[in-house]
């Protein structure tokens, strides 16, 4: 029941900060509600026992990536949106509709699944706190036995990222 | 407890909004930013799934698309600081030529 309280206030908070992320005009204003949406997101990952993955979603997603867009959004002095008297208008076209279409989705995934929501998930996991699923230690075993392979692979793209964020930002003589 | 489809549902939604701020939005940053939305609903089912099927396989998914999206971060506004220096704008309507 506690579970079930917590996942709905989470879950508004994030639906608020991603319409939000919508409405508002002013890129540092979107970002902002993006932090909040991503903030929510760690703390459900933490209802559903992913205890790693939330630690990782707050460093990562909320800490590093969101600065570095609001220092890009501050860099750039970037304004409100200004939209172009003869600019396309298809785009707001299909805005609407393919979020209307993803919700129709959304709804037939949940008529689909009726069957498999009699086993209830998340709540117990992070209650207890001596259930071992998803914590650093599981997720370091498995990543450092079964996929060491693909985890050096992301360095090396890491490192592509790097040198190619470099070459892109520097300034031309 | 909370059921999967409820998961589900929340993460359908945030997608939802992403694609619909990609495709409304002029300001290339805010595009970004729903990109970003994007990718969370995504992870979102990735760990409601591997709780549902008691596999912590999910987590590792959800950590290399957490590095492919900070590379894709770091190497996108690097484009679009490289754009607005040529371009003065951050609109995507005014940047329709490949040369200047």
């Amino acid at each position: 029941m506690l579970a079930l309280v917590l996942f709905f206030i989470f879950a508004a908070l994030c639906v608020g900060g991603a319409i939000n992320l919508l409405v508002q005009k002013h890129p540092i204003n979107s970002a902002l509600s993006l932090i909040v949406v991503m903030g929510s997101l760690a703390l459900i990952y933490l209802l559903l026992g992913a205890e790693f993955v939330a630690a990782v979603q707050v460093i990562v997603y909320a800490g590093a990536v969101m600065v570095l867009f609001v220092f890009v959004i501050m860099l750039l002095n970037a304004g409100e949106e200004v939209r172009l008297p003869h600019e396309s208008r298809v785009a707001t076209m299909l805005g609407v509709p393919a979020l209307i279409i993803g919700l129709g989705i959304t709804a037939a995934v949940v008529s689909h699944l009726t069957g498999l929501d009699r086993i209830a998930i998340g709540g117990p996991t992070v209650m207890n706190g001596s259930d071992v699923f998803g914590n650093p230690q599981a997720v370091g075993h498995l990543l450092f036995r079964n996929y060491l392979l693909p985890f050096e692979v992301t360095s090396i793209l890491i490192l592509i990222a790097i040198m190619g964020a470099v070459v892109l930002a520097r300034r031309e003589e | 407890m909370v059921p999967l489809s409820y998961y589900l549902v929340l993460s359908a939604i945030l997608f939802a909004c992403g694609v619909a701020g990609f495709l409304i939005k002029r300001n290339i940053i805010t595009i970004f930013l729903s990109i970003e939305l994007m990718l969370n609903g995504v992870n979102l089912s990735f760990v409601a799934f591997a709780a549902q099927l008691n596999k912590l396989e999910g987590h590792i998914f959800v950590f290399f698309v957490m590095v492919v999206a900070a590379a894709e971060a770091a190497v996108g506004l690097a484009i679009i600081i490289a754009v607005f220096r040529t371009r003065e704008t951050l609109n995507v309507d005014r940047v329709n030529l490949l040369k200047l």
